[in-house]
């Protein structure tokens, strides 16, 4: 049986998922609203973080690149959950993965703080950040959705 | 305030990443997620810019921390790079990968010189 949430690439909207076409034309401002609220949590969450744990222009982002991979990790296992529950309930990704997520990570921050430590001059910081922070979201989101399905394929056989 | 104001600027990022996806991807039926990389190309050229300016605190929780930070994501990225992985389309995941950092980093730079220049 072909399975509709499946095929997605995109997990904040992807127009090959029959239910995200439909979504924004059935209830515009709901979807918006929970995806705003959503955002808002996981921006304040971002900015709670950065604020404790600062940095130097030299030094590494620990807050940033804790908050990226932490924020992949979830992505997975959010995703391969909504996926076992065939997209969950309707306002669920659009809250927890476009919003809190969305919100929380954040790809600007990333690019500037690599920036910003090559102006300084601290290319190695800059060149071990980048790489860091890439690896571990990709190890992290791989991890998540690999270790949720098959703990959902095992609880469901 | 300061939290005010990057509830504020989130409210309106977050959202304006979805709106902006989905009128990418009505217009592109590919595969390439180019409705996240266009949003985190332009979130870092915007917040490059606030940098260089340099802009206040009260804009930077606005518009850098709570607008940009909302608009680009992170999780996004990582997720569309598994799935294109997982799908069989390695050589798309590579290139979101190397042309998300390459772009990113550029827009940054740029926007980060603009100011710069145009603020002495």
């Amino acid at each position: 049986m072909p399975e509709p949430f499946e095929p997605r690439t995109d997990p904040d909207v992807d127009l090959r998922v029959p239910a995200d076409r439909r979504e924004l034309t059935a209830r515009p401002a709901t979807i918006l609203a929970a995806i705003a609220a959503g955002g808002v949590l996981g921006a304040l969450a971002r900015a709670g973080l950065q604020h404790a744990v600062p940095h130097p222009p030299t030094g590494f982002a620990w807050a940033t690149f804790t908050i990226n991979t932490f924020g992949c990790l979830l992505i997975g296992v959010l995703m391969a959950v909504l996926g076992h529950l065939d997209g969950g309930p309707p306002l669920a990704r659009p809250f927890l993965g476009v919003g809190v997520l969305g919100g929380f990570t954040t790809f600007s921050t990333y690019a500037v703080d690599i920036q910003q430590a090559i102006v300084v001059g601290a290319p190695g910081t800059a060149l071990a950040y980048l790489a860091a922070t890439l690896l571990g979201a990709l190890a992290a989101v791989a991890l998540g959705d690999a270790v949720t399905a098959g703990l959902l394929r095992r609880a469901t056989r | 305030m300061t939290v005010l104001l990057i509830a504020l600027g989130a409210a309106v990022g977050a959202p304006l990443r979805y709106l902006t996806d989905r009128a990418v991807q009505s217009r592109h039926g590919s595969v390439f997620p180019w409705g996240t990389l266009l949003v985190n190309v332009a979130g870092s050229l915007l917040l490059g810019v606030l940098v260089g300016w340099p802009a206040g605190p009260a804009v930077s929780a606005l518009l850098g921390t709570g607008f940009c930070g909302a608009l680009t994501t992170y999780s996004t990225f990582s997720y569309e790079t598994l799935r294109l992985t997982t799908g069989g389309h390695r050589l798309l995941a590579l290139a979101n990968v190397l042309g998300s950092v390459a772009a990113g980093l550029a827009a940054a730079t740029a926007g980060y010189a603009v100011a710069r220049a145009l603020t002495g």
